[in-house]
C-alpha cells in the first residue's frame, strides 16, 4: 500500500475506458446467419444494452491490480482474526486445483468418467469422519452457516421421523450469530443458555431450559471465549436425556484436531469450515465449504446425492442414497474446488501433522497470551476467562477504555498503522470491549513477539496521548469511514449516465 | 514441525517457559478432560512431501474426463465458457485470494470496491436497482429468495414452474420445509410454463412465484406474462436467470420480476465439478433491507476521500442474530470478483455479441440435429444457448446408452432429461458455449446420428 496508490483518485471500473473499447473479441459467425428477430422475437428482446464497462485488457489489468493493492492480506502480514483461523494457504493447493481434470470437470459428467473426483470426495469424507469421530459425512454445504442449516434441518427430520414436533433450539450466549439466524431459518425458536464464571455453559441454566420441546443444543467447543468446556460430557447427557440432538459448530476445530473429537464428546452433528481449519483461502469473503459429519441416528436423513463405493472399488453418485433424506441444500455436489485443496492439505500433513497443527495453534495462542500479559503490567487488557486458552483467547478492553479513554476499536485501528490486521473486535458479545485473538499455527515466534510489542507500544502511547489511537489509522489507503452515513443513505452501485 | 509451521526446539523451550508449562501436551491435559481426549494418533495416511501430493492429485485428475478431454455439449446449469487469462491472474493475487471478509474497511478497499463494482454490474445485467455482493450459488439463491418472501409477506404458499432447475426446486423444498412453506408445482406445456395452470395456481395466499429464464428445457419463457399473472397479488415474483443470454434477453427488471437470482458460474468461473461459483441476487428497491448477505456501500472517510464499507449490516446475522434476513456469512467474494472481471472483459458490446453468436449457433445446432434420423425437437420455443431433443430410443436408459456411445467417440452430447423428468424420458438437453464451433456441432450431429442408429440396432438385435 504505497503512497502513489493512495494518491490516485478512487474511480470504479465503470468510470474508466471509453465507448468502443474492448478486451473480448467474439469468435466469428461460422454458421449461416438466420434472421435474429425470427429466432428471438422483439417482445422477448433486450432493448438497451447493459451499461457494462468498455476497456482494453491493459486497462482492465491495471485497474484490478491497483485495487488489489488497497487490500491487506494474509500473505503480507499477521492476521489474528479470532474464530476465523487465518492460517497459511499453501500454493500447492492452487496448483492442483487448477489441473484441468479437476477445474474443467463438469458436475454432471457420468460417474464412470469422474472416478478421480469421486474417489477424492470419498477419501475426504473418510478423513473428516476420522477427525470428527462421527462416521457419516456429506460434503454438500457451501460454508459454515450452510452446514449449520443442514444440521438443524437434519435435527428437524430426525424428530419428525419419530413423530415429534419440537419448537426450540438452545444456543449459548457466546454463540456465533450464524447459530441463532440458522435456527430461525429452520423454523425454530432460539432460547439462549447462559455462561458460567469459567466461560463454559451454565449447567443449571441448561438443566432449567432443556425440556421435551428442545430439538437441539448448538455448541462450539472450545467456544468463542477460547475455553474448552470441561463439562461437555454432562452437557451431552442433559441434552440427550430430553431427546434432543447436540450440534457442534466446527469454527474452532483448529484447536483439537487429533487431540479430541466431537463424536467422542457426544455430539450428533458437526460442521467443518474447510476455509478455516483446512486452508481453503478466504478470498476476501469466500468461497468456503462447510461439510457435515453425523452419528448413526442422523445418517438416514443426510442430503442426497450420496457417494457410494461398489464392491469392485468403483465410485458412484446415488440420488437416493439416503432413504429419508432432507433433500438437497444446493446444486450439484458441493464446492469441489475447496475439497481438492483441503484433501491436498490432509494428505500433506497426515494424522500426525494435523495433530501438530492443533498443538502448535494452542502453543502459539498461549505464548502470545503470555507475552501480552507480561507486557501489560497495568492490566489494561485482561484475559476475560481462565488462565490458559485453547487456540484463541478473549481480552477485554474495558480497563483500557476506562483508564485511558481508548476503546477496543481505537486499538484495532492503531494496529493497522503498525502493519497488523486487528483481532476480531466486539465479539463475543458478552465480553465488554472484546478482542478475540487467534494467531494460528503457521505464524513464527518472531511474529507473535512483534505483535505483542505493538500492543504494548500502543498502550504506552495511549497513556501519554490517547488521541493518537482515537484518530487512527493514518497510513492506510483511507482512514475511518462514515459507516452510519453509508447506511442512512445507501449508495450501493455506481451511478451511470443514462445514454 | 510440518512444512507450514516453524517452532524449533529452541523456540519451543522458550515458549513453554514463557507460558509456564512443561510441555504442549500439558496445555491440552489441563483443559480437556481425560475422558474426551483422543489418546491415539488419527487413523489417516502419513503425511507426504509436496511433490508426492502433487503426483497423487494429478493422478486423480487424470481419471476424470474434463471439458479439456472431449467436445462437450453438457450444460444443465453449468457451462463450459472460456475463462479469460486475466481472471486466473487476478484471482491468484495474494491481495484478493488471502484476506478475510472485509471487517476492517481501511485496509480492505480493494475487496470492498470490487463488491461495489460487482453489485453495479449485476444491477446493469438484471435492470434491478439492488444487488448484494453474492450468495453461495444458484439453487440456494432461489431458496433464499423464498425465505425473503416468507419474511416479507408471511404467506406460506409458493408456486413453482416445473421449468425451474430440478436442483433449485429440490433446494427450495428443503429450505421451505424448515421455515414452513408449501410448494405447488405448475407443469410445462409445449416446452414452457403452462400459462393457464400458472395463472390458476396463483392466489391471494401465494407468497412467491418462481420460474427460470430460459427454463430447464432451454426454452425462453414469456417472463413479462408470467410476472403479470402475479401482479395484483402479494406474491414476490422470483426469476432464476442464466446471466449469459441477458445480453439479448429482456432483463428481469423490465419484466416485472421482483427478485432475480441465478447461478453465476458461467461468468468467468471454472466448472470445478460444481463449485465453488457464486449466486447472484438482485431485487427491486422495496427489498433493499430484506436482502440476504453482504452489501458494499459508498461513503467517505474523515478526510473526505471516497471509500467503501459493508453496509446495511443490521440485516445480518452477526448484528441481528435470530432476526437476521439470512444466516449467510462467508459467501463467494472471490468468485464474484471473477464475475465482475469477466463482465468487464466482455464489455458492453461483448455481452451482446456473445448472446447473438450463441443464438445463431444454437439455432444452427437445433436444425442440424433435428435433421438427424431418430432425433426430433422436444419443443419449438425460442432457444438461446440450450435446447431439448427427443431421441427415438428406449427411455432414459436408451438416452444414457446413446450418451455413452457418443462419449466413446469423443463427444459429450448433453444431459439425459429423463433423470429429472419422467415425462421427457427420451429427452436430451444440449448446451452451447462460444467454445463450441460449427465444426464441433457438425461432429456432434454425425456422432449422435451414429449413436442413435447403433442403439436402435442393438435394441432390435437384443429383442
Amino acid at each position: 500500500m504505497s503512497a502513489s496508490v493512495q494518491s490516485d483518485p478512487v474511480v470504479t471500473v465503470f468510470e474508466k475506458g471509453a465507448p468502443g473499447r474492448r478486451a473480448f473479441v467474439a469468435p466469428g459467425l461460422d454458421v449461416p446467419e438466420a434472421d435474429a428477430l425470427e429466432l428471438l422475437p422483439a417482445h422477448l428482446r433486450r432493448e438497451h444494452p447493459a451499461r457494462l464497462p468498455e476497456l482494453s485488457e491493459p486497462e482492465l489489468v491495471r485497474h484490478y491490480v491497483k485495487l488489489s493493492r488497497r487490500n491487506f492480506d494474509l500473505d503480507t502480514g499477521f492476521y489474528p482474526l479470532g474464530s476465523c483461523t487465518m492460517k497459511h494457504n499453501p500454493r500447492l493447493h492452487e496448483r492442483v486445483a487448477a489441473l484441468s481434470g479437476h477445474a474443467r470437470l463438469h458436475p454432471l459428467q457420468d460417474p464412470e468418467r469422474s472416478q478421480g473426483a469421486l474417489e477424492l470426495m470419498w477419501s475426504l469424507e473418510r478423513a473428516l469422519a476420522e477427525v470428527s469421530g462421527l462416521p457419516h459425512v456429506s460434503l454438500q454445504p457451501s460454508a459454515g452457516s450452510h452446514g449449520e442449516l443442514a444440521g438443524v434441518l437434519l435435527t428437524r427430520a430426525f424428530h419428525e421421523d419419530r413423530g415429534q414436533h419440537r419448537t426450540k433450539v438452545l444456543t449459548p450466549d457466546t454463540a456465533h450469530g450464524t447459530n441463532p439466524a440458522t435456527v430461525t431459518m429452520a423454523g425454530y425458536t432460539v432460547v439462549k443458555v447462559g455462561t458460567n464464571p469459567d466461560g463454559g455453559v451454565d449447567l443449571d441454566d441448561l438443566r432449567a431450559k432443556a425440556d421435551e420441546d428442545v430439538a437441539c443444543l448448538m455448541l462450539t467447543n472450545p467456544n468463542t471465549l477460547g475455553v474448552f468446556d470441561p463439562n461437555i460430557t454432562e452437557i451431552a447427557r442433559i441434552v440427550h436425556e430430553v431427546g434432543a440432538t447436540l450440534y457442534y459448530d466446527g469454527a474452532n476445530l483448529n484447536a483439537i484436531m487429533g487431540k479430541a473429537r466431537p463424536g467422542d464428546m457426544g455430539f450428533d452433528i458437526v460442521h467443518f469450515n474447510l476455509h478455516k481449519s483446512f486452508t481453503q483461502p478466504h478470498g476476501g469473503g469466500g468461497p468456503g465449504s462447510g461439510p457435515i459429519a453425523v452419528s448413526d441416528r442422523i445418517r438416514p436423513f443426510l442430503m442426497n446425492p450420496r457417494i457410494v463405493r461398489g464392491e469392485d472399488g468403483a465410485f458412484d453418485l446415488d440420488d437416493h442414497g439416503y432413504e429419508k433424506s432432507i433433500g438437497r441444500l444446493r446444486g450439484f455436489q458441493g464446492n469441489y474446488g475447496c475439497f481438492v485443496r483441503s484433501y491436498a492439505y490432509i494428505r500433506s500433513l497426515g494424522g500426525e501433522g494435523l495433530a501438530d497443527a492443533s498443538e502448535t495453534a494452542v502453543l502459539n495462542a498461549n505464548y502470545l497470551l503470555a507475552r501480552l500479559r507480561e507486557k501489560d503490567a497495568d492490566g489494561r487488557l485482561p484475559l476475560a476467562f481462565g488462565e490458559l486458552c485453547m487456540h484463541e483467547f478473549v481480552l477485554s478492553g474495558s480497563p483500557m477504555k476506562k483508564d485511558l479513554g481508548v476503546r477496543t476499536l481505537d486499538l484495532a485501528k492503531r494496529l493497522l498503522d503498525h502493519g497488523y490486521h486487528p483481532p476480531t473486535v466486539y465479539f463475543p458479545l458478552l465480553v465488554d470491549e472484546a478482542l478475540l485473538v487467534e494467531p494460528t499455527e503457521t505464524e513464527t515466534r518472531e511474529t507473535l513477539d512483534g505483535f505483542a510489542d505493538a500492543i504494548a507500544d500502543i498502550l504506552a502511547e495511549a497513556a501519554g496521548d490517547p488521541t493518537v489511537a482515537q484518530n487512527a489509522p493514518y497510513t492506510t489507503p483511507v482512514r475511518r469511514l462514515d459507516e452510519a452515513g453509508a447506511a442512512k443513505r445507501p449508495v450501493i452501485r455506481q451511478a451511470l449516465s443514462s445514454d | 514441525m510440518t512444512r507450514y509451521t516453524s517452532v524449533t526446539d529452541a523456540d519451543l523451550a522458550e515458549m513453554l517457559a514463557a507460558i509456564g508449562v512443561g510441555s504442549v501436551q500439558e496445555l491440552f491435559d489441563r483443559q480437556i478432560p481425560a475422558g474426551v481426549r483422543l489418546g491415539r494418533p488419527l487413523d489417516l495416511p502419513p503425511g507426504l512431501s509436496e511433490q508426492e501430493v502433487y503426483a497423487h492429485l494429478r493422478e486423480l485428475a487424470a481419471r476424470n474426463v474434463s471439458a479439456e478431454d472431449e467436445i462437450t455439449f453438457l450444460g444443465a446449469g453449468m457451462y463450459d465458457h472460456y475463462v479469460p487469462a486475466v481472471v486466473d491472474m487476478l484471482l491468484g493475487r495474494s491481495e484478493f485470494l488471502t484476506p478475510y471478509t472485509p471487517y476492517q474497511p481501511e485496509v480492505s478497499q480493494g475487496s470492498l470496491q470490487v463488491m461495489f463494482e460487482y453489485q453495479t454490474a449485476i444491477s446493469e445485467l438484471t435492470a434491478l436497482p439492488v444487488s448484494n455482493a453474492s450468495v453461495y450459488e444458484g439453487p440456494s439463491a432461489v431458496a433464499s429468495a423464498g425465505y425473503l418472501a416468507r419474511l416479507a409477506n408471511g404467506k406460506a404458499r409458493f408456486v413453482v414452474s416445473r421449468g425451474l432447475h430440478p436442483h433449485s426446486r429440490e433446494t427450495l423444498e428443503t429450505y421451505a420445509h424448515g421455515f414452513g412453506a408449501e410448494i405447488v408445482e405448475v407443469p410445462l406445456r409445449d416446452g414452457v410454463t403452462d400459462p393457464d395452470a400458472w395463472a390458476a395456481a396463483i392466489d391471494g395466499d401465494t407468497g412467491a412465484v418462481f420460474f427460470a429464464q430460459p427454463n430447464f428445457l432451454g426454452a425462453v419463457e414469456d417472463a413479462a406474462a408470467l410476472a403479470a399473472a402475479a401482479k395484483d397479488t402479494p406474491a414476490v415474483v422470483v426469476g432464476q436467470y442464466d446471466p449469459i443470454p441477458l445480453g439479448i434477453l429482456k432483463p428481469p427488471g423490465e419484466c416485472g420480476v421482483d427478485v432475480a437470482v441465478g447461478e453465476g458460474q458461467a461468468l468467468g468461473n471454472r466448472l470445478d465439478f460444481g463449485g465453488p461459483s457464486f449466486g447472484f441476487f438482485a431485487a427491486t428497491e422495496a427489498y433493499l433491507r430484506r436482502m440476504p448477505g453482504r452489501i458494499a456501500g459508498e461513503t467517505t472517510d474523515v478526510d473526505g476521500r471516497r471509500g467503501f464499507v459493508l453496509t446495511l449490516q443490521t440485516r445480518e446475522q452477526h448484528i441481528r442474530r435470530e432476526k437476521a434476513t439470512s444466516n449467510i456469512c462467508t459467501a463467494q467474494a472471490l468468485n464474484a470478483l471473477a464475475g465482475v472481471v469477466y463482465l468487464s472483459w466482455l464489455g458492453r458490446q461483448g455481452l451482446v455479441e456473445l448472446g447473438e453468436l450463441l443464438l445463431q449457433r444454437t439455432h444452427y445446432a437445433r436444425q442440424r440435429l433435428t435433421a438427424v434420423e431418430g432425433v426430433r425437437a422436444l419443443h419449438e420455443q425460442p432457444v438461446v444457448r440450450e435446447f431439448a431433443l427427443g431421441l427415438d430410443v428406449d427411455g432414459v436408459d436408451g438416452v444414457r446408452a446413446v450418451i455413452r456411445r457418443c462419449q466413446d467417440a469423443g463427444v459429450n452430447p448433453g444431459y439425459a432429461l429423463g433423470r429429472d423428468y419422467e415425462e421427457y424420458a427420451d429427452g436430451l438437453l444440449v448446451a452451447l458455449t462460444e467454445q463450441r464451433s460449427r465444426a464441433d456441432i457438425d461432429r456432434l450431429a454425425d456422432v449422435l446420428g451414429a449413436a442413435v442408429a447403433a442403439e436402435r440396432a442393438a435394441v432390435e438385435v437384443g429383442a
